[in-house]
């Protein structure tokens, strides 16, 4: 099984943004890590490889030169090869030219399966697996939780609003992984030392003039102050008159 | 904005309400500049001309498909946006919906902006303010060239409430090389916690599945109220994934909130600030949850919850 696995570097969870310039967040003193839901699309690219008994695993990257850190995570996990797209403005770059860029990187390689985090949990999109799928022309199932590879057929179950679906689509075929799809495994020690020494290609991109321009980066309006009502079930009447006479929601 | 395309998402044969919030954007877009507003429903659908004309459309394509298939849909939508040379396209941010728009985008070569809460027309295309960083900040973006696609998070848009009855247009639509094999539909008949306009969550702090019957009987008292939960207490299996509230569950956004022995860590911070009202009952005085809140009552859940489902029952009565 021959995977393409897509991969972000993204500011932890836990960052407390602080923003630059009016336009975009303050990298100083942040953490960033490997997208939480592309650690889920690198374990499926790996399980596959593995149940498969052959293939191999590839992992992309659209990103600053920093990104090399995630890529390196990866092929410590057991992927087979990295590549990154290399340039400073990637981080600026909206979700479509990104898709664009992404695609147009893979186009022509060799593949069964693209795999994909549901979202980047920087600017939260859910957008860029589909958009890929689409350009290159493959069959897309959004936010697995399951899946199933038989006979060059992909059987997929994913969580909506009201239930769940099962979807079918054959191979070659994109997924965008969502969290309980498998449980990431971490690097060992002899996979970090043998990291080192697969490839690692780097490729300068061009950025095509943006589809969607940032205009500028806010915090969201302040919360007007709460206030706590009272202690137990004797507060229950005044927080009851608040909500349909004050906030006028019941 | 001349046209503006609304992708109707249906469910049982039935327009899901955020479609309608949807086509109340569209409107207003569309009276900016005196044009049209066109919705397309891909599956066969019970298909109410007065209440989507009332909610904003002017036109309904009608394609009476069987079960959706995402790439048949965008195709179908896309091809339409071509047709009528539609200068921007709406959709609900669903999970369908979340999956379609960067596919409609890619297809017409367009722009994207997912998740916005607020959208207006430009000289140079359509703005959108759109939550980023789980929503600790926000971006102000403008998706530019001819025809630009955008994804709207529900309960942050109302429908128009005009006097007018669509036009029914029959089209149809594309086939998709994925194909949904079944739809089925979770447990219960309470509403999904990412699309009710009240939400009522619990947290580790009820101590035990045996006591979700408390959260229950206040949902039972709420009118379309949805149950959701912390991920501490769907990773201990006292609730489905489904109801999963935060960074990896589902995002919220309803007119009224209420957090039930849920600390507020900020991951599930993530999936809920953007509520309207935000009630928090806890019994620690300092939960951080408290910071977030519009109304706090510091207490036992068990004591305050079923206080709270007869007062509430009392006064709407
Ligand atoms: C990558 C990542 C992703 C995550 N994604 C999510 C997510 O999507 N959603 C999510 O929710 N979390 C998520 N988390 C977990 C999050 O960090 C918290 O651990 C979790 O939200 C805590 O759940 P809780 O508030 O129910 O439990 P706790 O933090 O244990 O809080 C329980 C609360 O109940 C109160 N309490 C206790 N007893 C009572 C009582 N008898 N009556 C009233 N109050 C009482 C306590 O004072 C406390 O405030 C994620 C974490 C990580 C690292
Ligand atoms: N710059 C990038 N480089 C590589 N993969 C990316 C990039 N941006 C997004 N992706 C992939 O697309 C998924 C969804 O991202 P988004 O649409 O931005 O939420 C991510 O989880 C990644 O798998």
């Amino acid at each position: 099984m021959k995977s393409i696995v897509f991969i972000k570097r993204v500011p932890s969870t836990t960052t407390q943004v602080r923003i630059q310039d009016g336009v975009s967040l303050d990298p100083s003193g942040v953490e960033f890590e490997l997208n939480p839901y592309d650690d889920f699309a690198v374990e499926e690219a790996l399980q596959q490889r593995e149940s498969a008994g052959e293939g191999a695993v590839t992992a992309v990257s659209f990103g600053t030169a920093d990104a090399r850190k995630e890529l390196l995570t990866v092929l410590a996990k057991g992927a087979d090869e990295a590549l990154l797209l290399e340039s400073e403005r990637a981080p600026a770059v909206d979700g479509a030219t990104t898709a664009s860029i992404l695609a147009d990187a893979v186009r022509g390689k060799e593949f069964d399966l693209l795999l994909f985090g549901k979202q980047a949990v920087d600017r939260d999109q859910h957008g860029v697996g589909p958009a890929v799928a689409t350009l290159l022309g493959v069959p897309c199932i959004s936010e697995v939780v399951e899946i199933k590879i038989e006979g060059g057929t992909v059987h997929a179950k994913r969580e909506v609003e009201g239930g769940h679906e099962e979807v079918e689509a054959p191979l070659p075929c994109a997924i965008t992984c969502h969290k309980g799809l498998n449980e990431p495994r971490f690097a060992n020690l002899k996979g970090i030392m043998a990291a080192k020494k697969k490839p690692m290609e780097t490729i300068q991109v061009e950025i095509p003039s943006p589809k969607v321009e940032v205009l500028s980066m806010e915090f969201p309006p302040e919360r007007p102050e709460g206030r706590i009502i009272g202690e137990g079930a004797e507060a229950v009447p005044a927080l009851v008159d608040a909500l349909r006479n004050e906030a006028k929601v019941l | 904005m001349s046209c503006v395309l609304v992708l109707l998402e249906t469910r049982d044969g039935q327009v899901r309400p955020t479609s309608l919030e949807a086509l109340g954007a569209a409107r207003d877009l569309a009276d900016s500049s005196s044009g049209t507003v066109h919705a397309l429903a891909v599956e066969e659908a019970d298909l109410d001309l007065v209440a989507l004309g009332s909610a904003g459309a002017d036109h309904v394509h009608a394609c009476g498909a069987e079960a959706h298939s995402a790439d048949g849909s965008a195709a179908t939508a896309a091809s339409l946006a071509r047709e009528l040379d539609a200068s921007v396209v709406l959709l609900a941010a669903t999970i369908r919906g979340r999956d379609l728009l960067g596919r409609i985008a890619a297809k017409l070569d367009s722009g994207f902006a997912a998740d916005c809460i607020e959208i207006q027309a430009s000289d140079s295309g359509l703005e959108c303010l759109r939550p980023v960083y789980g929503g600790k900040a926000q971006l102000r973006v403008r998706v530019t060239g001819q025809v630009a696609a955008a994804s709207l998070r529900p309960n942050h848009f109302n429908p128009a409430d005009r006097d007018a009855e669509a036009l029914l247009v029959q089209a149809s639509a594309s086939e998709g090389s994925a194909k949904v094999l079944g739809i089925h539909a979770g447990a219960g008949d309470r509403p999904d916690v990412a699309e009710a306009t009240i939400v009522v969550s619990g947290g580790r702090g009820l101590e035990s599945a045996d006591n979700w019957h408390i959260l229950e009987d206040l949902a039972d008292a709420l009118p379309g109220a949805a149950l959701g939960a912390s991920r501490a207490v769907v990773d201990a299996g006292w609730r489905p994934h489904g109801e999963q509230v935060g960074q990896t569950g589902k995002t919220v956004s309803p007119e009224l909130y209420f957090a039930v022995g849920i600390s507020g860590a900020i991951q599930h911070l993530a999936g809920m600030s953007s509520s309207k009202v935000i009630v928090a009952i806890n019994k620690d005085p300092d939960a951080p949850i408290f910071g977030h809140a519009t109304y706090g009552i510091v207490g036992e859940a068990s004591e305050v919850v079923p206080a709270l489902a007869a007062e509430i029952r009392k006064v709407l009565e």
